[in-house]
């Protein structure tokens, strides 16, 4: 790219700053610069390209090119608050430009309708936060399509009976179908399900200045070196800057949301790539930096007008944490897929989308996915059947005859919301800027358990039915790492009950707007990408509505 | 053809110096490795050069392991003096004498095959679990970051060193006649 880039003074108050450039930042500058208004975007993590990114599995897995780095960034955990909180590695995101989508998987499911209206469906469940979505699926549809069309996503509209109605087709063919969707459609189908090709943020055809997807087969975990990966990075981020308005400031580590005597927000306060401190101001602010960084940025910037965090009269902030429900299981074939090859999922099935909660007793649901999304090392430490010899001539067969043969089923659920799973500050521990770690307090509820139970049995049914010579699964525990981080700021029209308007406005700073996985009230089926970038969309369009009538400002 | 290629490794060994290691050091690591994943008919650790990538890690990025793996080398070489009197070194074991040593160690040191729920590395902090880890990862990084030479590693597990595949990609998808919707009497809610 030869044009010169826009980049705008600390001092020199810009229309808007976005916290973040990840799914929803990428969107909300793209959009915003689009719609006239000079932007700045403050990235905690370097700004990486395609010639950065890299099949070393040591230097992106082990050592945190693309996410953050608990070394740096330490994070705590406990399951309940009556436990001291202990240092351990829990929380998993992109810390680059264009975030957690540079190195996510690329399923990319719309919500059904159910999820925005479940709790009216199924009825209170006592002892939980479930509570109904104040936008419908209707109000989004507009966006889904949005984002499908804008970043790039491979499916074939009207293939499974349980999607919800869209407006348009995708913008593109599935991806190709490898083995394990071979294996799994066949088997599923012989069970009486509806598998078929995944939706998926990779392109099956080339855009300008982005190749399709060339199957090199490092993709989740990885960025993509030709761009086929539809991230934020890959799609908006680029689009955003080519306005010439917005400028994406990498390396830039928000630690405060400064707010004047009127108890407005001015800018916001990072640390630059030195640790030093800058102020950019801004007439108004919007921080999409994650489930977790962006309550653990309200509670950090408490001040004397807000002495429990900013935003949080409602005192939730950080909490109903939703991390979606999962179940893995593996499967052994007599003869190689060479699933290595390619993206990890082309072919999934919704059957179970809304579980038969009379007779299950189980609320919720989820998805199953076929894939193979292992790269070697990680295939050799943590993929062989269980009981294999760990060193030896076995251990090298092993991984010679099963590294071609293995596909896994990847169980995808939802997780209920309970106000006593959350993210709050640690100040026992400090970060290398010496700000207190975000802690994590987690236990899945007893519904979320009997559901990956659930499904992780359906799962070893289809590879039982697939006839898989060997086949195992994780055992399933209580989460204590989350990478879907979700509901800790929640939309909701009452403000005693939730943090941000429908319009993604904090009920308590009029200029102060929230968009990520945050803003979510119900976590889905264990896809949250899609929904997340159509709601920043829908952010900036609502954004832009009220700067346009001089209503930033409440 | 395993001990003529064993001499051949050590052969390199000593005509490549190290960085972190000593030699000494160097030769009971390439000794503990190729135990782990031993040459056959198929490369193992020595031909995939694991040592002198561990070698490398310990200069760099894994350098706060480096007193790990002098004390636990040290542990080892023990360990093989106690079981097998009049043997100085792990190295100057046996095959068969090395894969008790190992054994015995390992019942104490090594982890239970399992399966993460993330794609992400993670090693262990005995000695024994360092050096087994840094030895799957020697074997099987790409080439860019250190190890796996010649793609030693990837011959073993059946992963095709091209940066990019075509369809179909192995059995069970080369007569995919493509996707079909289900017959529309069978396909209800």
């Amino acid at each position: 790219m030869s044009q010169a880039k826009v980049s705008y003074k600390p001092s020199e108050e810009v229309d808007f700053l976005i916290v973040g450039s990840g799914a929803a930042g990428g969107v909300l500058a793209k959009e915003l610069s689009t719609n006239g208004f000079r932007v700045v975007v403050l990235e905690q993590g370097p700004y990486l390209t395609e010639v950065d990114f890299s099949h070393d599995e040591l230097k992106v897995l082990g050592r945190h090119l693309l996410t953050n780095n608990p070394k740096f960034q330490p994070t705590t955990f406990r399951q309940t608050a009556q436990e001291k909180a202990r240092v351990q590695s829990s929380v998993l995101y992109g810390r680059c430009v264009g975030g957690s989508s540079v190195h996510f998987t690329a399923n990319f499911w719309r919500f059904h309708e159910i999820d925005f209206v479940e709790r009216s469906k199924v009825g209170e469940i006592p002892g939980t936060g479930f509570v109904d979505w104040p936008i419908r699926y209707a109000d989004l549809e507009p966006y889904y399509t949005k984002v499908e069309w804008e970043v790039g996503v491979s499916g074939l509209a009207g293939a499974s009976p349980f999607d919800p109605p869209r407006s348009k087709p995708y913008p593109m063919p599935p991806l190709p179908v490898k083995g394990s969707g071979v294996i799994f459609e066949r088997a599923s189908r012989k069970l009486g399900y509806h598998p078929f090709p995944a939706p998926m943020a990779i392109l099956s055809q080339p855009r300008p200045g982005r190749s399709a997807c060339v199957n090199c087969g490092f993709c989740l975990g990885f960025g993509c070196e030709v761009g086929a990966k539809s991230t934020a990075l890959s799609s908006v981020i680029r689009m955003a800057e080519k306005t010439g308005r917005c400028e994406i400031r990498p390396n830039s580590y928000a630690h405060k949301i400064a707010i004047d005597k009127t108890g407005r927000a001015t800018g916001v306060v990072y640390f630059d790539a030195k640790k030093n401190e800058q102020l950019q101001r801004a007439k108004a602010v919007v921080v999409c930096a994650n489930g977790a960084e962006t309550p653990r940025l309200l509670l950090l910037s408490s001040c004397n007008q807000f002495p429990n965090g900013l935003a949080n009269s409602s005192g939730l902030v950080g909490k109903y944490l939703m991390p979606n429900s999962g179940a893995i299981a593996y499967g052994v074939f007599d003869e190689p897929l060479n699933d290595y090859k390619g993206f990890a999922v082309s072919r999934i099935f919704h059957d179970f989308y809304e579980m038969d909660t009379q007779k299950l007793g189980i609320y919720g649901g989820g998805g199953l996915d076929a894939r193979f999304d292992l790269t070697p090392i990680g295939f050799a430490t943590g993929a062989l059947p269980p009981g294999t010899p760990r060193w030896g001539k076995d251990f090298k067969k092993a991984l010679n005859r099963n590294f071609t043969r293995t596909m896994q089923i990847f169980c995808h659920g939802s997780s209920l919301p309970l106000e006593t799973n959350s993210f709050s500050l640690d100040s026992d521990v400090k970060d290398a800027w010496g700000l207190p770690a975000l802690r994590m307090t987690y236990q899945d509820s007893p519904n979320d358990l009997k559901l990956m139970n659930w499904m992780k049995d359906r799962a070893m049914e289809i590879l039982d039915a697939a006839g898989a010579k060997d086949k195992w699964h994780q055992p399933i525990n209580s989460q204590q790492f989350a990478v879907h981080l979700l509901g800790t700021c929640r939309m909701g029209a009452d403000q005693k009950s939730s943090v941000i308007s429908p319009d993604h406005r904090t009920h308590d700073v009029p200029n102060l707007f929230l968009c990520d996985g945050s803003s979510l009230v119900t976590s889905g089926r264990g896809q949250p990408t899609m929904t997340i970038q159509a709601l920043a969309y829908r952010a900036a369009d609502r954004i832009t509505a009220l700067a346009k009538q001089g209503d930033l400002h409440g | 053809m395993v001990a003529a290629a064993q001499h051949a490794h050590q052969a390199a060994v000593s005509k490549q110096s190290f960085e972190a290691l000593t030699p000494d050091q160097a030769r009971e690591v390439a000794a503990i490795a190729a135990r782990i994943i031993p040459t056959d008919e198929l490369p193992g650790a020595a031909e995939a050069h694991v040592v002198y990538f561990i070698d490398r890690a310990l200069k760099t990025f894994a350098s706060d392991n480096l007193p790990l793996y002098q004390s636990g080398l040290v542990e080892v070489n023990r360990a093989a003096a106690e079981m097998f009197p009049g043997v100085k070194s792990f190295s100057a074991a046996t095959p068969e004498q090395q894969d008790k040593i190992l054994t015995e160690l390992s019942a104490k040191q090594l982890p239970q095959t399992g399966s993460r729920r993330r794609n992400q590395p993670a090693a262990g902090s005995g000695f024994l679990q360092t050096i087994w880890y840094d030895t799957v990862c020697g074997f099987l990084v790409d080439p860019e970051g250190g190890g796996n030479r010649d793609f030693a590693g990837w011959k073993v597990i059946g992963r095709d060193p091209a940066h990019s595949f075509s369809p179909p990609f192995g059995y069970y998808d080369k007569d995919y006649p493509g996707w079909q919707p289900l017959p529309a009497e069978t396909d209800k809610k």
